[in-house]
């Protein structure tokens, strides 16, 4: 219990007097988790919406493996990371390895298919009257496509914040490919391990504890975009 | 207003990670590629906090960045076996000296030493006290009590199986034999909860003293000699190995000063060092 309470205690002196190495370290987990979940966007709606609204053979199994994608162990796709940045793998010789980037391609890995697997589901859910309807007006497939991602928005938001709270929370994937090196891969989760095994759990907490809020203030903001108006 | 509100937030969303990009992208330009050196190394150094200490100095007299993979000596070896690191950390001379032999590293230097002990329940209810560390295996397999075992290839657990061979004892698959597949530290605070018994680095277990309520009960046996050396992985068998890195560091590890400062260490907050600096002598 004193742990716990030392531990809070300890989050937030940290905060306060603003530590530069637990300010880096959050910092550095915000811009890899955050970098990670926009190319998850960027890669996630658009296979999403393909998937949703195109008939073409193959489909249900694409749809499929995209499901089974959403559950991928974050820990196997570190793994995979690993085997195709190392010097001697195949991806050897862009250097990436020990990097925030090979720590944000892991993440964006283990986010896309849950982005696009949430936003199937919330195109899907779009009443199909209104995509008639919307045709009907004289919609051009630009505007057509825009308006129904626009109708599936609370969906779409929901994809977001998933695939957000899928990579900020990982801590295999980003141990394995960015080694959790300090000053340069070392993010919230991988210090908490660190702390825990190095026998700090006053730190340790404090480090969750600092984790938590971030995770709470991002995903409490995308809420917020979500329900606005609702 | 909803839809305005909803793009300001997205740009704003994006701009962030894309900072986050160039950030990531300007720290890599600023330091190239050459500057980089991946050590791998042993958990001990790190989990006993030894590397916090001498890495920084390092970095900041040569320039270097270095990458400490921190893993089992098993897979410090196994990355330093394939070119996938530059400088190795280790504590485990038998399956060093296959490397050493393959011409798989180089530059190969004793650095420094500490021991094993064999720690378990404050109440010792085996009874190994004061035994050798063959006897006291002994005793906690005729006894049948808990054993942690890191069961992850580091080096402790290759001193530990070498034991086991020792008295030919297979403590594989017993009830009492448990493999934590951890860190020494996670591994020590495993022991502490189960009240089971395990060998540890000393330097770990005096830096993990106060979390856990577990004592030394066997100590100063000869067989269980800890001792760590620095290698380069070979640059002419791995031509992607940073070469230039790898020698600086191994020059570091044993230069004079650095060598005080290991013998320093962890004196002020334990009362004894936790290593013993070897650099230049005979094993």
């Amino acid at each position: 219990m004193s742990v716990i309470g030392e531990g809070l205690a300890e989050a937030v002196r940290l905060l306060v007097t603003l530590d530069p190495e637990v300010m880096d370290i959050t910092l550095r987990t915000l811009q890899v988790s955050c970098t990670a979940t926009f190319i998850s966007v960027l890669i996630g709606i658009p296979i999403g919406t393909v998937l949703a609204l195109k008939r073409f053979i193959g489909r249900g199994f694409t749809v499929s493996m995209v499901n089974f994608g959403m559950g991928l162990p974050p820990v196997v796709v570190g793994l995979g990371t690993w085997l195709c940045l190392t010097r001697y793998g195949p991806f050897g010789a862009l250097g990436l390895l020990y990097t925030p980037s090979a720590m944000i391609i892991a993440q964006a890995v283990i986010a896309s298919p849950i982005v696009a697997g949430f936003t199937i589901a919330a195109i899907q859910s779009i009443h199909p009257k209104l995509r008639l309807q919307i045709l009907a007006l004289g919609a051009t497939r630009i505007q057509y496509l825009l308006l129904l991602l626009w109708e599936a928005r609370l969906g779409i938001l929901a994809a977001v914040i998933a695939g957000f709270g899928g990579v900020i929370s990982e801590v295999g994937a980003s141990m394995m490919v960015g080694g959790n090196v300090r000053g340069y891969t070392r993010v919230l989760t991988t210090a908490t391990v660190l702390e825990v095994s190095k026998g700090r759990f006053e730190l340790a907490t404090a480090l969750s504890t600092i984790l938590l809020a971030l995770a709470f203030c991002i995903t409490a903001a995308l809420s917020y975009l979500q329900q606005r108006g609702r | 207003m909803i839809k305005r509100i909803f793009i300001a937030s997205l740009v704003f969303f994006c701009g962030f990670s894309f900072t986050g990009m160039l950030q990531v992208q300007n720290a890599a330009a600023a330091e190239p590629k050459v500057k980089d050196i991946i050590l791998a190394t042993t958990t001990s150094t790190v989990d006993s906090g030894l590397l916090d200490v001498l890495i920084p100095k390092f970095e900041k007299e040569t320039g270097y960045r270095v990458k400490t993979i921190s893993a089992g000596t098993g897979q410090a070896l196994a990355m330093g076996e394939k070119g996938e690191a530059d400088v190795l950390l280790c504590h485990a001379p038998a399956a060093e000296k296959k490397l050493v032999d393959e011409g798989a590293v180089v530059n190969y230097q004793l650095v420094m030493h500490n021991d094993f002990v064999i720690v378990g329940p404050t109440g010792d209810p085996a009874g190994i006290k004061g035994k050798t560390s063959s006897e006291a295996f002994r005793t906690i397999a005729d006894k049948g009590v808990i054993f942690i075992s890191r069961g992850d290839d580091s080096g402790t657990h290759k001193k530990e199986k070498a034991v086991w061979k020792s008295i030919e004892v297979n403590p594989q698959g017993q009830k009492w034999y448990h493999e934590s597949g951890q860190g020494m530290g996670a591994t020590l605070l495993m022991a502490s909860e189960k009240q089971g018994y395990t060998l540890t680095d000393r330097g770990t277990y005096l830096a993990q003293k106060a979390n856990v309520k577990i004592d030394i009960l066997s100590e100063g046996d000869k067989a269980l000699l800890n001792i760590y050396h620095v290698m380069q992985v070979n640059p002419e068998k791995f031509g992607k190995v940073n070469s230039e890195g790898g020698k600086a560091f191994v020059e570091f590890m044993i230069a004079p000063e650095t060598q005080k400062i290991i013998g320093e260490f962890g004196k002020d907050k334990f009362g004894s060092p936790l290593f013993f600096p070897d650099a230049g002598k005979q094993m």
